[in-house]
């Protein structure tokens, strides 16, 4: 479709474009105090963009000459960016770390950086796709260094600078390998050029899979790419924690299953494709590998920690764990199941981080010794962070053991081939218990019994809380709308 | 009525939701309101069991609903022989649990409703028909009793309450495994019933990595339920659990939860993987012989009276493995002997209820001991007979139930057991009969070492058990005693569904061999 033509679809792009720039004109009219209001501007225009997106035709195109795709695949993932990117604003506004410092910008650097995930999740051209990370990885810089009298962000920051130019060099390098091969940029067209592509070239091709993995697993926080994870992870404000644990690694995996469906796939017509398009290289079962690698990595290390927001950022890694299950598989109930995995997410791990900031805030400090006596003193947060736990551990009836259910059902669909991969999964979901359960355990086991009650500090406290943990409850026995609307999302754009 | 066993699960959750509204310092509300709910839930067990038709073996009062499309999932309830007796068990010992408890003074808001969710969840297991609506309320015991064990336990419950949460998860993750294998391999259902008949065809000849599909998914989910019984090698986490829980706690927890794991072995293992009975039966009769005697052994050495009685439960499950793999007496090549088989099976189902009223029996006295003397120290006892004449009269009895006196129906349920597994495990029965000799060893010596001899001086002015505690006790006893010397009643109960379960595991478990 021409330029001209697409913006008649690019209505929810340009919303949040609009946006971005009426957060900027009015963060430059308040006044320090007052500049917490930009973020009623940004949720404004991110509820207007909620509305474009569902008002929309779910008819797959291609907008811009096919560089970005227009699908019900890519709307999802965009609806999920914003639920998540809404739910932090709302974080952000509580959280007194961030009162200190003038707060406008931030807000309009999160709503940059939702464009940015936007375009991750529809982009067919690697052009784009290199472009989209990139404003995304740059948005995430600045905002982990947001805290800039705070030397732990500034490292954060700095950290993360270094990891995310390397991994996206060796990304980028990849790409130009694989531009090299075909010709082309665009997905479509490349999927042809390297299924006709000679054996002398397989090597090349083999490599620049290789290292476009790289840039993928650097998004997604796998091992062994994981590395950046901790530290920018605790050293970021605990709101863009939070978010870095959501957006990108929803719009991440997005990405990957599109990039890799679509050209390293042999795409037939619904989006059930195989490896086979790169031969020598036993595709699935390294990946399965790499999978099982950072689950079990990302659990035995947050077992050992002694922050409670440190042990989140591990755990974090072990869900990417759990959802690369599924990558291997490359049926339609695979996609589904990271689909699942990735909502029943957002809900129960926005409600634990929710809840550390909150509970930092009050009493002061992320160990696990904060937690002590929680459950007397404020038992509106921790009950819904019992649910939380439980639901981050995958125990029925909570949000987490749909999300677990609809990954080891595509795993074990396919076959005995990855069962070993679904008792690994099973068996890591067990470790999981025993860091997750600590915190439970401090909250009501340990501590005194006091008739100390803190009351909480505001109604929207109350409100992000109930948010986030109806869902987590509701959607664990009740699931049925998620799956009809997932089932109806997996439809990707097939090219022309 | 409509939807009795929809009432049956569900009325604790609704007792639950009116707890919640009771303010938190009116504590005797909170328990009248918790002994209404349980009351009334008791009520309608004994309705079901009057209105149960006792001739047919098959499923009854089922209740069948959508709940998620998309996955083949249904409410689908239904009760039969097999169930009804542990949904009686659950229903009494969860009434009688709330006044084991009527002591608990620290949150009592909390504990009254974990303990009514933790009902729900247990029910739900014996009614349910769906696979997944099983799992679902498999996992929803184990917060409720992570809390009640962690919360109101004694001095080592956080270590006992992890062990036992991360033991039942690991096995039930396992099973989850099996669930989904079954559903993908059996034509994408949940429905136990259509996976009853659907199994055992579509598993034939299946190998996975160079086993039998059928041996994986056996394996996989007796581990599962193993665990939960607790047969030998996965026992350790149940003597602590035990003892560090709270009285009622443990009364739960030996007297309903131990037979959940028997009980999903014959619902779920028998019913769907015939073959693999076959196949496992052996190992089945020589663990349960492995858990009596050492069971027994353990019982033995204990000083603690409450972790005695904890290992007495080990030797007890023992004896219903031992019954259940006798069930293969009555396939043609072991001479088509099905009243072994029938006395075997019908005596371990019957063994599950015996044992459910004794051990909550023998529980509930510990606790009584334990709120008077604060130690539970055996030694640390002696003449008790003469301080507390009306307690050693029951702790006999328990004590004379649980060594499987003629006369109680511990007795019955045994002596059926190892008539039914003779023909077919001729070593094994008889080294387990040296188990009922260890069996009378550690209850009689225990008995000997507290309530005979000279009286202990420090406890002579000890109270006497009180009413409350006597009328707690006194329904379980009055049951042991009738059904052990007229167990007809029972045993004509769970006549018909155990010999529909022993037709259909010989009818399909007798076709392959050497799968």
């Amino acid at each position: 479709m021409s330029n001209l033509n697409s913006l008649a679809f690019f209505w929810p792009e340009l919303l949040l474009s609009v946006t971005i720039l009426v957060a900027i004109i009015a963060d430059l009219i308040y006044v320090k105090k007052d500049s917490f209001k930009v973020a009623f501007w940004s949720l404004g225009g991110m509820f207007l963009t909620y509305i474009a997106i569902r008002i929309q035709s779910v008819e797959p195109t291609s907008l811009f000459m096919d560089t970005v795709a227009h699908d019900p695949f890519s709307q999802f993932f965009k609806i999920l960016i914003l639920i998540s990117t809404a739910v932090v604003m709302l974080m952000s506004l509580v959280s007194a770390e961030l009162k200190k410092y003038r707060i406008g910008e931030y807000f309009t650097i999160m709503t940059i950086m939702t464009f940015g995930l936007f375009l991750m999740s529809s982009s067919i051209d690697i052009l784009m796709v290199y472009l989209s990370i990139e404003i995304v990885s740059i948005m995430s810089f600045f905002l982990a260094g947001y805290l800039k009298r705070n030397s732990l962000s500034n490292e954060a920051s700095l950290k993360y600078v270094i990891y995310g130019a390397f991994s996206s060099g060796i990304m980028l390098y990849g790409l130009s390998i694989l531009f090299g091969l075909t010709g082309t940029t665009k997905f479509f067209e490349m999927q042809k050029a390297i299924s006709m592509l000679g054996p002398d070239s397989n090597v090349a091709l083999i490599l620049s899979a290789v290292f476009i993995l790289v840039g993928f697993g650097y998004k997604i926080s796998a091992v062994p790419f994981h590395f950046w994870t901790p530290d920018v992870y605790e050293g970021s404000p605990a709101t863009i924690t939070a978010y870095l644990s959501i957006a990108p690694k929803a719009a991440g995996f997005a990405l990957m299953l599109r990039f890799f469906n679509q050209v390293f796939g042999t795409m037939p017509e619904n989006a059930s494709a195989s490896w086979s398009a790169i031969n020598g290289l036993p595709w699935p079962e390294l990946i399965a590998v790499l999978s099982a690698a950072t689950m079990t990595l990302g659990n035995l290390v947050a077992i050992q920690q002694s922050s409670v927001k440190r042990m989140l950022a591990y755990s974090s890694i072990a869900h990417a764990g759990y959802m690369m299950m599924a990558l291997p598989m490359m049926s339609n109930s695979s996609i589904e199941g990271i689909m699942m995995y990735l909502t029943m997410y957002l809900f129960m791990n926005l409600g634990a981080f929710f809840v550390v900031i909150y509970v930092n805030d009050q009493i002061g400090g992320e160990e696990f010794s904060s937690f002590d006596g929680l459950g007397w003193k404020m038992p509106y947060v921790a009950i819904p962070m019992t649910l939380f736990m439980v639901a981050l551990t995958g125990l029925p009836p909570t949000a987490g053991f749909v999300g677990k259910f609809y990954i080891f059902a595509a795993v074990i669909e396919s076959g005995s081939k990855f069962y070993w991969l679904a008792f690994v999964g099973a068996i890591n979901s067990v470790i999981s218990l025993y860091y997750y359960i600590r915190v439970v355990k401090h909250m009501y086991l340990l501590g005194e019994r006091s008739d100390e009650f803190i009351n909480p500090s505001s109604k929207l406290v109350l409100g992000i809380l109930l948010v986030l943990a109806v869902p987590s409850f509701v959607l664990g026995w009740y699931f049925s709308p998620v799956a009809e609307w997932i089932s109806k999302s997996t439809v990707m754009f097939q090219g022309l | 009525m409509d939807h009795l066993l929809s009432w049956i699960i569900w009325l604790p959750v609704i007792g639950m939701g009116v707890i919640a509204f009771i303010p938190r310092d009116k504590s005797s509300l909170i328990k009248q309101a918790a002994a209404l709910v349980s009351g009334i839930q008791l009520l309608l067990a004994i309705y079901l069991w009057s209105v149960f038709d006792a001739s047919n073996g098959n499923l009854q009062f089922m209740e069948r609903a959508e709940w998620i499309p998309s996955f083949n999932i249904t409410y689908i309830l239904g009760v039969d022989g097999l169930s009804l007796p542990m949904v009686f068990l659950m229903a009494l010992i969860g009434f009688i649990g709330i006044f084991v408890s009527w002591n608990i003074t620290n949150a009592v808001k909390g504990y009254f409703s974990l303990f009514l969710l933790l009902n729900t969840g247990v029910m739900g297991v014996f009614l349910a028909l769906d696979f997944f609506l099983f799992y679902i309320f498999w996992e929803v015991m184990l917060l409720p009793m992570y809390f009640l064990i962690g919360m109101w336990g004694g001095p080592q419950r956080e270590y006992a309450a992890i062990k036992f949460f991360l033991y039942t998860l690991a096995g039930s993750v396992l099973m989850l495994i099996a669930i989904l294998a079954l559903y993908f391999t059996c034509g994408n259902t949940f429905d136990m019933l259509l996976l009853m008949e659907r199994a055992p065809v579509a598993l034939d000849g299946m190998l996975w990595w160079g086993m039998s599909a059928i041996k994986v998914i056996w394996v996989l989910l007796f581990i599962g339920f193993a665990i939960k019984v607790p047969v030998f090698p996965f026992h350790t986490w149940l003597p602590l659990a035990h003892v560090e829980a709270p009285t009622a706690i443990s009364v739960i927890l030996a007297g309903v939860l131990l037979k959940l794991g028997v009980y999903g072995m014959l619902r779920i293992n028998y019913t769907m993987l015939p073959d693999g009975v076959f196949w496992f039966a052996g190992a089945l009769a020589v663990l349960g012989l492995i858990n009596v005697i050492w069971g027994a052994m353990c019982a033995l050495a204990q000083k603690d009276l409450k972790k005695l009685v904890a290992y007495s439960s080990v030797n007890h499950m023992g004896y219903t493995l031992l019954g259940m793999a006798a069930v293969i007496a009555a396939s043609e090549m072991n001479g088509s002997n099905l009243i072994s088989a029938q006395a075997g099976v019908g005596g371990a189902v019957f063994q599950m209820f015996n044992h459910g009223t004794i051990s909550a029996m023998l529980f509930i006295l510990v606790g009584v001991i334990y709120d008077r003397a604060h130690h539970r120290d055996i030694e640390g006892f002696g003449g008790l007979a003469t301080q507390m004449p009306i307690y050693t009269a029951f702790v006999a009895i328990a004590f004379f139930a649980g060594l499987g006196l003629p006369g109680f129906s511990g007795f019955v349920s045994e002596a059926m057991i190892f008539i039914g597994a003779f023909p077919v495990f001729r070593t094994v029965v008889i080294i387990s009969t040296l188990g009922i000799l260890l069996n009378a060893a550690y209850f009689l010596w225990a008995f000997q070492r507290m309530f005979f001899g000279p009286a202990n001086e420090k406890y002579n002015e000890i109270p006497e058990i009180n009413r409350r505690e006597v009328l707690t006790l006194l329904p379980l006893a009055i049951i042991t005693l009738i059904l052990g010397v007229y167990p007809r009643p029972f045993l004509d109960l769970i006549a018909s569904t155990l010999n529909v379960l022993i037709e259909s595991v010989v009818m399909y478990g007798g076709l392959a061999q050497g799968f």
